[in-house]
């Protein structure tokens, strides 16, 4: 086996949510097929700066470690991605790591994402069932619908497609796409067509989906590759057919 | 239990949605035998109850498979995006350990599935006012009274490192597996068992935690262990080490019958012995090869597709082109809190659910069981913790605050030490010792010099536990105070699994001592119940018969 390869780590930390924000270099050995929480492991265990400084070790989120979790979501070399499934050998040295910049920073590259939640919540993205008590057998439903509902089911609300979303800003309060996915997702469910309204109403105000200025920066970003862009023109079209029936109802 | 009206807070170290439970891909069982091959759930019940080397109560396995139908059903309702036969009902496989296609399935992520559909389904629950969640809290402690009810829970903001208590008149643990204490495995980070070991250290039975799962074929990672399915053996993967300069395949000289494809256990065992007694481990370390390289990459890409991306996302080398680097990773456990058939640990007011508890699986547990019995447990302990509501003469507004204080004040003061610490030791290195051991020690084979030997080890990781220094001193979001607690935690329960496994002198699931190689139903047809002795500071054991009322004992032979 070769020498030990090290790999140069830039850090932007932050101790508290409205403290400064500063730079810190690293310097870690490179193990085999090691992505960025290895990184951060790595530094954990003697976190010391390329200065011979020592410091703390740095705060991130991260659960699962096979990108299915959706926690690690964090900027890398300037681009958002998961920590746990970059690996350090297809990154540019050195390799800056700074925290999402959408959401607020907690500490380091931790960030609250609660919003997202809330967002879930504002669109009701849940089938309203009766109750978990044995109903029998749940409705049929044609395998290319499922086919084609799937890929949205699999969202881990990692946050990046708003990272990278010019209209996600305190400005507009938009959903944005992941939100949107989920409404797609639900309103095909057969019983879950039947509160489709209630999902796009919520898409029709402040914040709503005319936010979305097209720019697809979601669909390219997304890591579980959700075809996004078409969840939004299918849901902008629900919705448009649903404003059209309120308003020829009036 | 909020259907029933009742208020609920629910805990999470992480945002429910970014629970463990994502991990599962395979599927959940149920016997709905709708491939007309005359499944039921009896033969549901069998499969499992002998999977399990008939350690598990036959009882409640016999409900749990009685009721999984109904619990398919359900997640269905809620939306879970099941796969679809062409009449548009649910889909079903095989798994292993049953002759039958039982396993329902959502493509290749069931858990994630699953535990969106329930996770939404508490979010519609928290919009109405019915829940209310605190995520990034961790469950310190249970608050338990002088009468040794558990009247609940100290926990943790970990963001603002808050200590608190919270009254409840029934809790209920549902904190999953505890693969941390192995160092790496196929389980997620927040996965230490470290809720369970402060409950046991309270006073709660942790019942056979020497049973440990291990998969046979996991991707080596320098953070964890991700699963390779057991399809690309399937598929015609070879295993092999280098010897002599030449490729060795050691299981197809073994085993010349079944070749690559041996039982999980035994192919587990034989790769063990090729690394660590032969010392033939690839490149000097624990792995071998699984090989896939002499068939046709086509092929490859229509069968095993979705795997072999895994792979390449997470290694960074094509297993078309180059053999894939396995080794077995600890990956579930049988063990867990004691807890009666309706849930109910011997502390009052205290139950468990989930892989935290150990009701169901016996001495090994089967692919698509665990969501399953994850499912019913919460369902049967949320009847039994409103019941158990209902019939309490006094509340948890009843007891004197003093009991509160103390629990809050004694973990604020674990805190407070902690953060003062000076000694010169680093809790990720003494993780990282212990996760080596237990890994070599306490999984595949267990040999009761080792054992004790370990043990001895254990005492002193813990010592050394004692004088940390942390890196970290500060009082916001400090991940390394929340590691250092945990990592007490799982030393202790370390030893109870090292010490259960000293004590049980036969094979059996996935026990195994080459000293003692046959199941001994005469001595050994009990449950574990490990308890903590607080005085000696370690664990002592108390044995229970198995209810085996439903169905006699036979060999477990495939
Ligand atoms: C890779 C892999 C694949 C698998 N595949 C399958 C499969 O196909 N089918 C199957 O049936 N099983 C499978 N299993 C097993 C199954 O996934 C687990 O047994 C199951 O998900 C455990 O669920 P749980 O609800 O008990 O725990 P978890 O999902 O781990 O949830 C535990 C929860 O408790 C919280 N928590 C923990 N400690 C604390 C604390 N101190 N304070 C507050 N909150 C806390 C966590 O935040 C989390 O929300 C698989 C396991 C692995 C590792
Ligand atoms: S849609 Fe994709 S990028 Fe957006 S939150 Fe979901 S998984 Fe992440
Ligand atoms: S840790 Fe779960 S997605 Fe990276």
């Amino acid at each position: 086996m070769s020498a030990d390869r090290t790999v140069e780590i830039k850090i932007k930390r932050q101790m508290t949510p409205d403290g400064p924000s500063r730079w810190e270099t690293f310097r870690v050995t490179v193990r085999p097929a090691m992505n960025i929480v290895g990184v951060l492991m790595q530094i954990a265990e003697n976190p010391v700066t390329v200065d011979g400084k020592a410091t703390a070790p740095v705060s991130y989120d991260a659960n699962c470690l096979e990108e299915v979790c959706g926690s690690c979501a964090m900027r890398i070399n300037g681009r958002v991605r998961m920590a746990c499934s970059s690996l350090v050998d297809h990154l540019q040295a050195p390799i800056r790591l700074e925290p999402m910049s959408r959401f607020p920073v907690v500490r380091d590259l931790q960030v609250d994402r609660s919003r997202l939640f809330e967002d879930l919540k504002r669109v009701k993205a849940w089938i309203p069932i009766d109750g978990t008590y044995d109903l029998g057998p749940g409705p049929r439903m044609a395998p290319r619908e499922q086919e084609a509902a799937y890929p949205f089911s699999r969202c881990i609300s990692c946050g990046s497609c708003l990272e990278v979303c010019p209209q996600y800003n305190d400005g507009t309060h938009f959903v944005g796409a992941a939100v949107v996915g989920q409404v797609r997702l639900f309103n095909s469910y057969p019983t879950g067509k039947m509160n489709a309204y209630e999902r796009l109403e919520a898409l029709m105000g402040p914040g709503g989906i005319h936010e979305c200025g097209y720019a697809q920066n979601c669909v390219e970003i997304c890591p579980k590759e959700i075809p996004l862009t078409q969840a939004i023109a299918e849901v902008g079209g629900q919705v448009m057919r649903h404003a059209l029936f309120e308003f020829l109802k009036k | 239990m909020a259907e029933l009206g009742v208020p609920v807070e629910v805990f999470s170290i992480v945002p429910v949605k970014r629970s463990h439970s994502v991990c599962a891909q395979g599927g959940i069982n149920a016997a709905k035998d709708l491939k007309g091959e005359g499944d039921s759930t009896w033969k549901h019940f069998d499969d499992t109850v002998f999977g399990g080397d008939f350690l598990a109560n036959q009882p409640p396995v016999r409900d749990m498979t009685e009721a999984a139908p109904g619990i398919v059903d359900m997640l269905d309702r809620m939306g879970v995006m099941f796969n679809r036969t062409s009449e548009g009902l649910l889909d079903f496989r095989r798994f292993g350990g049953t002759l039958y296609s039982r396993t329902a399935f959502a493509g290749a992520t069931t858990g994630q599935q699953l535990l969106y559909a329930l996770d939404e389904q508490v979010r519609r629950f928290e919009a109405e006012g019915r829940v209310r969640k605190f995520e990034h809290w961790e469950m310190l402690s249970g608050v338990v009274d002088s009468n040794r009810a558990c009247r609940g829970i100290c926990a943790m903001d970990l963001r603002s490192m808050e200590v608190r208590t919270f009254p409840a008149d029934a809790v209920i643990i549902a904190t999953g597996g505890i693969g941390a204490i192995f160092g790496r495995s196929t389980n997620s980070v927040a996965c230490t068992g470290s809720a369970q070991s402060a409950l046991y250290q309270q006073g709660a039975y942790y019942a056979n935690p020497e049973f440990v799962q291990v998969h046979p074929t996991a991707i080596p990672g320098e953070d964890k262990l991700r699963l390779m399915s057991e399809s690309a053996r399937g598929e015609g993967g070879r295993m092999w080490v280098p010897r002599d300069g030449k490729n060795w395949y050691f299981l197809e000289e073994w085993y010349p019958k079944y070749g690559n494809l041996v039982p999980r256990d035994i192919a587990t065992r034989a790769i063990h012995k090729v690394v660590y007694e032969l010392g033939l481990g690839v490149d000097g370390q624990p792995a071998v090869y699984l090989d896939l390289t002499h068939i046709d990459a086509k092929t490859l890409d229509r069968k095993l597709g979705g795997i072999l991306e895994t792979y390449e996302k997470f290694v960074g080398v094509d297993p078309r082109k180059e053999p894939m680097k396995v080794f077995p990773g600890m990956h579930y456990t049988m063990g867990g809190l004691w807890v009666d058939y309706k849930h109910r640990t011997n502390i009052a007011g205290l139950l468990a659910a989930g892989e935290c508890e150990y009701q169901y699986h016996g001495a090994n547990r089967l692919g698509a069981n665990a969501l399953l019995s994850c499912i019913y447990a919460g369902r049967v302990s949320g009847t039994a913790a409103v019941e158990h509501v209902q019939g309490l003469a006094n509340g948890s507004d009843s007891v004197p605050s003093t009991v509160f204080e103390r629990e809050a004040r004694q973990q604020q003061e674990l805190n407070d030490n902690l953060l003062k610490g000076q000694g010169t030791e680093n809790p990720f290195a003494i993780w990282k010792e212990m996760g080596a051991g237990m890994t070599e020690h306490v999984t595949v084979i267990r040999n009761n010099d080792k054992l004790k030997k370990w043990d001895e080890k254990l005492v002193e990781l813990l010592e050394r536990s004692k004088r940390i220094n942390l890196s970290d001193h500060s009082r916001w979001a400090n991940q390394t105070l929340v590691f250092a607690r945990e990592l007490g935690n799982m030393l202790q329960l370390a030893r109870a699994i090292t010490l259960g496994a000293l004590a049980r002198n036969e094979s059996r699931g996935a026990h195994y001592k080459p000293d003692f190689p046959e199941r001994d139903d005469q001595n050994w047809l009990q449950t574990t119940k490990a308890y903590f002795a607080p005085d000696a500071d370690e664990p002592r054991f108390v044995y229970e018969p198995v209810d085996t009322s439903l169905m006699p004992l036979r060999e477990r032979k495939y």
